[in-house]
């Protein structure tokens, strides 16, 4: 499908990682129509200077590439009527780029909330912030109905995000989401900043993945300028993330069990990810791993010590986890909560290109470390975690799952470790814009990333879709036909980040 | 009826009042401590009370006056039926005016504030726990009276001294028609008390919330009082079913400033057994769907109707 989609134009050779194709509005259109098909996955949409660009995957053949169209006449055609996951990312870009997008169903604005000092931050000329129009939420009819405000303040100590629920009594008829209060602009703080400073910045977009997104933006850094780490580097990076994905698989298991307020579950769950948290720090010297890796390698090696840290780990966890799996399994009232709760369709699942757990829960077989994989799980894979049930008790599954899987995938990369240096300066100077892109799977999912360096390996544009943005939106879906009072839980078994949506 | 008959029941009235936020405290403590976790200090509740009492009440824009009444109301009926219950004496003076009947009426007059309350300031929160809260109540209110109608038709008596006096006696044995209400009463306590599996007290989860829904937009003074009522009702249901189930120790009303003692001690033992006992249970069990509470309440009532009806038959036949 891509094959044929893009026949007629030829890759910009500027772009590493995978092929970016320059298309016109009517390829730019079938795009949309082989998306409304099924046959090609949007992974990714967002706007630059005179341009958008979307990331497609087609999963029959396991193809990834990149498609921009231009946008100098300020309008774009709309995705958005072919393929509703689009409506949001063009909402953004939108608001970030002033772009119209025609068609556009949906022209609310998404991440600008009218509290900007400026519109459209990032197009070349932005105006001066304006007051907006009230939001216009979705309406829902029928008799009895009612509405349920709840956020952006919360009364737990959490990221704020408001939702209004339309309710029938105790039944949720719609579930509308309001994201972007936490809009940080890191986007536009990104643009002009030097790869080193850059690289701290998207370390912070999201603290949960920070391995994640740092080594979704040196890999996209090195795509551009064709570096390669050296493979001792790529082996510790991996390390970390699964490091990073069982610390919050354990804290999600916790933490889904404790909205069911099972919090006996939470607090093993608590301790297991403390000592994961601890074997980071006295492996690597922090305990989230920020700021570890970067373009060119990793900024700290394993010592013989930090590799016995881990061991330990997985041995303790190898001990302690079946026993909470038990737990979970045989806790009648916990099950009763958890299964047939916020069931996500297969089809929805598909359609959304559901990243992470989420899809994998729903019987969506995607896992960027098999799919498009990467060094170096091209060269020791991991085993799938599936389920398709698609309800909150297969999200838990599909994280005890991964759990396991990633502790036998860490003693086995621990015992192969290849020696030599981790780090390799990357010298390359380009002369003219150079463009990488990357896909990493983070704790949550998939995590895009892209960059295009100008001269003087400066930041033009660099691009972080966290997988929430996809994730989001099928919360909404999952929530419906449930009671008001299961939501928290169908929330947290989705996890999604407001920081990384928001950016 | 004597002089020194009035003062203990002066000095039980004070009492529950004085031991509830205790009784709190001891239940969080037990709680942490079977998570693994070391726990807030068993007095932490009083430091609670008294940091919200100086803290400003906010109360919002639209506010009734009911909205700051009902605190005082909902404490003081509150109160006033913990203090009919026999802690560590029985037989005393109010327990004479007032029967159980009367605990269980008050108890509702609170629940009935308390859901206006919640309904007053027109958050949808508010609203969504007092409808929840009702919903139970209308099955948990006659679960609770099968209960004791049960009680009452063995000891002859709806006074709780008299049927505390009656288990004590002879004729109380091992009872099926007892053990259906003992167990409807337990279910009853846990769901009045916003125990899980009905609620959490614990969440910050506004959309699961029941009694927390009601009371969150209470701040300060107001807070505290209502905070204070529910530590008093956790004490009273407990305080019933040990007066009730396990009368032994209790001292009866003039014995002496020795059985007193006795009749203390007796107490806070198995106060303190039967809140190991409710977070044990706690501990061991995940929050139910909400619309399967119903149900939970239901097999109390059931239990207490089957109770009742065991009873008749067992008299009739013999």
């Amino acid at each position: 499908m891509l094959k044929a989609l893009f026949a007629d134009s030829s890759p910009d050779g500027a772009h590493q990682g995978w092929p970016r194709v320059p298309v016109d509005a009517d390829v730019w259109r079938a795009i949309g129509e082989a998306l409304r098909e099924g046959k090609l996955d949007l992974l990714g949409l967002w706007g630059d200077l005179g341009a958008v660009q979307c990331v497609l995957y087609e999963p029959a053949t396991r193809q990834i590439a990149s498609a921009s169209l231009d946008a100098r006449s300020g309008k774009v055609p709309s995705l958005a009527p072919f393929h509703a996951p689009a409506s949001r990312l063009e909402r953004a870009a939108s608001d970030l780029f002033g772009l119209e997008f025609t068609g556009l169903p949906d022209r609310r604005p998404w991440l600008d909330h009218g509290r900007w000092p400026v519109q459209h931050p990032l197009a070349e000329s932005s105006r001066p912030g304006a007051i907006l129009p009230p939001y216009q939420f979705l309406q829902a009819e029928g008799p009895s109905l009612h509405q349920i405000p709840v956020g952006p303040v919360h009364a737990g100590i959490i990221e704020p995000g408001h939702f209004r629920f339309t309710a029938s009594g105790e039944t949720v008829v719609r579930l509308e989401e309001r994201l972007g209060y936490t809009h940080k602009g890191i986007e536009r703080l990104l643009c002009g900043k030097s790869i080193d400073a850059a690289a701290r910045l998207a370390a912070r977009v999201s603290g949960d993945s920070t391995v994640a997104y740092s080594l979704v933006f040196a890999r996209a850094v090195e795509a551009a300028l064709g570096s390669r780490p050296p493979p001792r580097a790529l082996w510790l990076r991996a390390v970390m993330a699964e490091l990073e994905r069982i610390a919050n698989h354990l804290g999600d298991v916790g933490a889904i069990c404790n909205d069911a307020a099972f919090s006996m579950m939470h607090a093993e769950c608590g301790i297991l990810r403390e000592q994961t948290l601890r074997a980071c720090a006295s492996a690597f010297g922090h305990r989230l791993m920020m700021d570890l890796i970067v373009p060119g390698g990793v900024a700290a090696d394993l010592e013989p010590a930090g590799v016995a840290a881990i061991l330990a780990l997985t041995e303790g966890l190898r001990g302690q986890f079946p026993e909470l799996v038990e737990l979970y399994e045989n806790t009648a009232s916990l099950q009763d909560r958890t299964v047939g709760t916020g069931i996500v369709s297969g089809a929805l699942a598909a359609q959304f290109a559901a990243p992470g757990v989420v899809g994998r829960a729903s019987g969506r077989a995607f896992d960027a470390r098999l799919s498009v994989p990467y060094a170096p799980y091209d060269a020791a894979p991991l085993q799938l975690a599936a389920r398709s049930e698609g309800d909150v008790d297969a999200r838990v599954w599909v994280r005890i799952q991964e759990i396991q899987h990633s502790i036998g995938w860490l003693e086995r990369a621990l015992a192969s470790l290849p020696d030599g240096p981790v780090r390799e300066i990357v010298r390359a100077v380009p002369t003219s814009s150079v463009e990488g892109a990357a896909l990493v799977e983070g704790f949550r999912g998939d995590v895009l990333g892209y960059v295009r360096l100008g001269v003087g390996r400066r930041i033009e544009r660099c691009h972080l879709r966290d997988p929430s943005w996809l994730l989001w939106p099928l919360l909404e879906a999952a929530i419906e036909g449930n009671i008001v009072a299961d939501f928290p839980l169908c929330n947290k078994s989705f996890n999604c980040s407001y920081s990384g949506h928001d950016l | 009826m004597s002089y020194s008959d009035w003062l203990i029941q002066l000095a039980q009235t004070a009492l529950v009042l004085g031991t509830a936020p205790l009784l709190s405290g001891v239940t969080r403590k037990i709680r942490a401590r079977l998570l693994r976790r070391q726990g807030a200090s068993v007095l932490q509740p009083y430091r609670d009370l008294l940091k919200l009492i100086r803290k400003e009440a906010v109360v919002a824009g639209n506010a009734s006056w009911l909205f700051r009444a009902a605190p005082y109301l909902i404490f003081a009926t509150t109160w006033v039926a913990a203090a009919l219950v026999p802690t560590f004496a029985s037989g005393l003076p109010l327990g004479a005016v007032a029967d159980i009947i009367v605990i269980v009426a008050l108890l509702g007059t609170a629940r009935f504030l308390l859901a206006l309350a919640g309904l007053d300031v027109g958050t949808s929160f508010g609203g969504l726990g007092s409808s929840r809260e009702m919903l139970f109540a209308s099955l948990a209110e006659p679960a609770m009276l099968m209960a004791v109608f049960t009680l009452s038709l063995f000891a002859g008596s709806t006074q709780l001294s008299s049927i505390s006096a009656y288990m004590l006696g002879p004729g109380a044995g091992v009872n099926i028609s007892l053990a259906l209400a003992l167990v409807a009463l337990i279910i009853v306590s846990i769901g009045e008390n916003a125990r899980i599996p009905v609620d959490n007290p614990a969440t910050h989860l506004e959309l699961t919330m029941i009694h927390e829904a009601m009371i969150l937009e209470y701040s300060g003074r107001h807070l505290a009082v209502l905070e204070a009522a529910a530590a008093v009702k956790l004490l009273l249901y407990l305080s019933l079913i040990a007066c009730v189930f396990t009368p032994w120790g209790t001292a009866v009303a003039g014995a002496g400033a020795l059985a007193y003692a006795a009749g203390l001690l007796a107490w806070a033992v198995k106060l303190a057994l039967l809140a190991f006992l409710l977070v044990l249970f706690e501990t061991a069990i995940a929050k139910m769907r909400v619309f399967r509470v119903p149900e939970f309440l239901g097999i109390a009532l059931m239990l207490g109707l089957l109770g009742t009806i065991l009873l008749f038959v067992s008299k009739v036949s013999r």
